[in-house]
């Protein structure tokens, strides 16, 4: 894949933690979607693995079958010989949004991790000071969760999960609410402690969605394809600790991921998206960030054609902000997408020479021609004697494809567009879609 | 705690009620009511009736009979608190005790207070035959159930909305059930809680007065309080006397503010769930007190040692033993026998309360009754809008100066908590004396109570108020009509519906009362359904009593489905702006 000296071997360790055929469905038997689709994975003693992918591809319902915390609906999970039933002795977690009891302080939230294990009062006393300590918290020992910043409350999370001494750590995207400064620092914070062997874990679960934290961090890297959630690739990443974002192999591999990712190579042609269905779910992306997209990449100096990680990192985009962005432009042929570089097609650039009109013009006409649920809707309000409809029509519709929320986001998402383009109008008291423009 | 009132009052907003359970509440609730009541009467021997007179008008013995209903108070406080635990928990953990009590709950909470009285008055006084703890238990009970509903809400609704990551955390660590409960659930369910005790509590004034001097039929409770002590005065037609409970209850309310309610919100503070500390914190000088001197510390920390001692038990089989799901055909037969069974108690209530009903009252009594509920109706719908015309402004106007709201505030609060029915003798003279008609003069004090839950929730609303809207209208030089009613009206419209919804509940609960005054032995008595269960609890006329209270709660129910609730989700939905 990438010509890289592999100074250091993969681990070798033994597996502590399997995920045999793991499987999991929308509550309602919807038309056979799943969220995860006969995922296998397995942990072993030494490593962090890192499970990389887009919103919704089902990386955070993967650890919490792991972490005992919901049910698979197919497969299972063997954790020290045993299959995982319920939460277990040694898996310990760490939440995205900290999930600090804010009633309690630092050091009753850290020892809140030992109560349910029935450790004396004095031990648990013990532990939980030595962990606050490992984890640079002294001094805070007696604050409120509220008198903190983001960056110590996630120091308190994870002095909280080790003080449980745990085998199997488990982090739930725990940079993704911190501020970016302050999420590097707890990242080689952690990374040195790791190294330097002074955590009692053997393995640590990474969920991430930020491409570069997992090249950073991780010794192996699943990325994850969306609808349904499943392992599309499996990667090796063997540079030594501490690693340089900088380097030119590091970036290589940034680059080649973003290619993996945007060319979705479990379906169909690389580079080539499957055409949109009528029940496809849409990302809700809005108007100004197409234009915005389209307008930075038509000039200057990128004039037509950049590379994607280098794009994110310039508009300070998250992999789930830029994707659906790129994708939608795909759609509506406006750009594609090779080798990790975005390629403005020519309707795109004269988009961004236009005025406001005309652009609504000309993205009207795109939508009709290539979103089919527009071209629908559209069709079903002109058939009409009164060119009305309830949206829980269309609603409905949604729901032989997709879940619930799926289909209220992709509805609301076709309204914000059509109200763009001006091909249809949403009373959002009413619920009805009508053609009337209430301007006119 | 402005801001707190329009977030704990959606607490009780209850969006999640299914609604065709409320057919078999309905009948379960009353049927209990009624199987209390004749039990009672069969195994009634004929009562001495209570040593009169019991309260004696000197005010020298007033601050022993503002005490004993102080106490009286606590000890209803103490028991809603218990029912709330229970009740709420119950109701939140498991699915087929939620779909019944849920709905239960809802009926219970539309059952006037008074009417509760009427009902049990009987029941708790064969308990303790012949003596004062029967009428005590009476009257803690009716306080009781002016209190425990809405907190038994507030509780069901913290239940059921702990944020999912705290829940997910105390999985992860292995809490037990128990732990849970106590680490997580309880305290994220505090803030709420003590709102809604502060609220029952203002209300519960009212019904404790009520309630210690109330004749049922040949039975007459007369417990020596604030209350006892105001019928005596009105029965003796002596005002000074009158007076002298007017200041006494208002050192009460204050003394009970200052001493229990304002120390417990600076503490449940700490339970807030925002992790933001933008909101000034609530502070307490008594509170300050507990915490800061030695001596309290001392006394208290053995207790404190004991509660977490309590709270870290497990209780429970060790978490690997817990297992997640079951098996899901049992559960469904399950289901189907705990309907039915469910349904069959339903239907034997209905049966006897039909029977009960039938056999004292004819058809001619329905539509009479259903006539006065429209008397009673109208008179609730008139009063709140020239409450709202009137306090709406005053509020806004308020609540724009928050020096001026800093102090209005308070008073507000003050005045809700006060009970009205201590001023209802000055009306009465005040009519007597000037042959007012009652129909159209007694109406206002269904409302004195309870209009300052309208003033209070605007004060709140417009403080809440974003500044930026203000500026915004001001630079587009918006005034007069429009600015009320583009600017001000639907950004105080939320908190003008959650304090409206109070003070409409408080109003019918009132009527009860309010409709039929007496002045020594003047009587002044108006149309309407109050009057009738009044009149009918005197006479003990249970057949008329029961009709009477059904048609009120149908009416209260009806009022709250087809107008409150939509409004509120109107308000909810379109005009919040958080």
């Amino acid at each position: 894949m990438v010509a890289i000296d592999t100074t250091r071997k993969p681990p070798t360790g033994e597996p502590i933690l399997t995920v045999c055929g793991v499987s999991r469905g929308f509550e309602r038997g919807s038309g056979g979607v799943r969220v995860l689709d006969e995922v296998d994975l397995s942990l072993r003693v030494g490593e962090i693995v890192g499970l990389l992918g887009r919103s919704g591809s089902g990386k955070s319902t993967l650890l919490r079958i792991i972490a005992g915390l919901i049910r698979p609906s197919g497969g299972q999970v063997i954790y020290r010989g045993r299959p995982v039933n319920g939460p277990a002795d040694g898996i310990a977690m760490v939440f995205q949004t900290f999930a600090l009891f804010p009633w309690l302080t630092v050091l009753q939230n850290v020892e809140a991790g030992l109560e349910a294990l029935g450790v004396s009062e004095r031990e648990s006393r013990r532990r939980a000071l030595s962990a606050i300590d490992l984890i640079g918290l002294d001094g805070f020992e007696s604050a409120y969760p509220r008198e903190l910043s983001g960056g110590m409350r996630q120091r308190v999370g994870f002095a909280r999960a080790l003080v449980v001494e745990p085998t199997i750590l488990l982090l739930d995207e725990p940079f993704s609410a911190l501020d970016v400064l302050t999420a590097e620092t707890i990242r080689t914070d952690l990374l040195d402690l790791w190294i330097e062997r002074r955590l009692p874990t053997k393995s640590i679960l990474l969920v991430t969605h930020n491409i570069e934290e997992a090249v950073f961090m991780c010794d192996r890297i699943l990325l994850f394809s969306s609808n349904p959630g499943r392992v599309a690739a499996e990667i090796e990443v063997p540079f030594p600790h501490p690693r340089n974002r900088l380097d030119s192999a590091f970036r290589q591999m940034v680059d080649d991921i973003y290619a993996k990712m945007t060319a979705r190579p479990t379906i169909g042609v690389p580079g080539q998206l499957p055409k949109l269905q009528i029940g496809s779910r849409l990302p809700p992306v809005s108007t100004n960030v197409i234009a915005g997209l389209i307008e930075t990449v038509a000039a200057p100096p990128y004039n037509g054609k950049a590379d994607l990680p280098e794009i994110a990192r310039t508009l300070q985009f998250e992999i789930d902000d830029l994707f659906p962005v790129v994708e939608l432009l795909q759609y509506l042929g406006f750009a594609e997408i090779t080798d990790g570089d975005i390629v403005l097609s020519a309707a795109a650039r004269t988009f961004a020479d236009l005025d406001t009109q005309a652009r609504k013009t000309m993205f009207a006409e795109r939508l009709l021609a290539s979103v089919p649920l527009a071209q629908h809707i559209r069709h079903v309000l002109d058939e009409r004697p009164g060119h009305q409809a309830p949206r829980v029509r269309f609603e409905q519709e949604l729901e032989d494809y997709l879940s619930d929320s799926a289909a209220e986001e992709t509805l609301d998402a076709i309204i914000s567009w059509a109200r763009y383009a001006e091909i249809f109008a949403y009373d959002d008291v009413a619920e009805m879609f009508s053609l009337e423009d209430p301007g006119g | 705690m402005q801001g707190s009132a329009i977030r704990y009052a959606s607490l009780t907003a209850r969006g999640l009620l299914p609604n065709r359970w409320d057919i078999i509440a309905f009948p379960l609730v009353f049927g209990l009511l009624l199987l209390a009541a004749r039990g009672a009467r069969e195994t009634l021997a004929p009562l001495s009736a209570l040593k009169e007179p019991v309260v004696s008008l000197d005010p020298v013995n007033l601050p022993e009979y503002a005490l004993r209903t102080t106490l009286r108070m606590l000890a209803a406080m103490i028991a809603s608190l218990l029912f709330t635990i229970t009740y709420g928990t119950l109701a939140a953990k498991s699915r087929r005790a939620e779909v019944v009590l849920v709905p239960l709950l809802d009926i219970l909470q539309s059952v006037p207070v008074l009417g509760y009285i009427s009902f049990t008055v009987a029941f708790f006084m064969s308990l303790f035959p012949g003596r004062v703890a029967g009428a005590e238990a009476a009257a803690i009970f009716a306080i009781f159930t002016s209190q425990a509903w809405n907190m038994t809400f507030s509780f069901y609704q913290s239940l059921r909305t702990v944020p999912r990551d705290l829940e997910e955390a105390t999985r992860c660590f292995r809490f037990s059930a128990w732990q849970r409960f106590w680490r997580l659930e309880v305290p994220f369910a505090m803030p709420g809680l003590v709102w809604n005790m502060m609220m029952s509590m203002s209300g519960g004034w009212f019904f404790v007065v009520a309630s210690e001097a109330i004749t049922v039929g040949d039975k007459t409770i007369t417990l020596p309080g604030i209350g006892a002590y105001l019928a005596q005065a009105t029965a003796e037609r002596d005002l000074r006397a009158v007076g002298w409970v007017v200041l006494t209850m208002i050192a009460v309310i204050i003394l009970y503010d200052q001493l229990l309610f304002r120390p417990l919100v600076a503490w449940v503070d700490k339970f807030r769930f925002e992790q933001t500390g933008a909101q000034t914190a609530p502070s307490s000088w008594f509170l300050d007190l507990i915490q800061q001197s030695r001596l309290f510390r001392t006394l208290l920390h053995p207790a404190s040692l004991l509660l977490g001692g309590f709270a870290r038990q497990r209780l429970s089989p060790p978490p690997d033993k817990a297992r997640i799901g079951g098996s899901r055909s049992l559960a469904r037969a399950m289901d189907v026998v705990w309907f039915v069974a469910v349904l069959a108690v339903a239907v034997f209530a209905l049966r006897t309360i039909i029977a009960h009903v039938a056999s004292g009252v004819g058809w001619h009594d329905v539509l009479d009754v259903a006539k006065l509920g429209l008397f009673t109706l109208l008179r609730v719908v008139v009063l709140i809008a020239i409450a709202s015309l009137i306090w709406v402004p005053i509020g806004v106007k308020v609540g724009l100066r928050p020096r001026l709201a800093e102090k209005i505030q308070p008073l507000a609060q003050f005045l809700a908590a006060f009970p009205a029915n201590l001023l209802f003798p000055v009306f009465v003279v005040a009519i007597v004396r000037f042959a007012l008609n009652p129909d159209i003069w007694l109406s206002p004090l269904i409302i004195l109570g309870t209009q300052w839950y309208i003033l209070f929730n605007v004060i709140a609303g417009t403080m809440a108020y974003p500044n930026d809207f203000r500026e915004a209208a001001t630079n587009f030089r918006m005034r007069g009509w429009q600015w009320w009613r583009r600017v001000m009206l639907p950004g105080i419209f939320p908190y003008f519906v959650t304090g409206a919804i109070t003070a409409a509940g408080g109003a019918w609960n009132a009527s009860i009362v309010a409709e039929a005054v007496s002045w020594g032995d003047t009587r002044v008595v108006a149309h309407g359904l109050g009057a009738y269960i009044a009149e009918n609890t005197a006479a003990g006329d249970y057949p008329k009593i029961v009709l009477g209270i059904a048609v009120m709660s149908i009416l209260v129910t009806a009022f709250n489905r087809l107008l409150w609730r939509p409004l509120y989700a109107y308000a909810e939905d379109r005009l919040r702006l958080d």
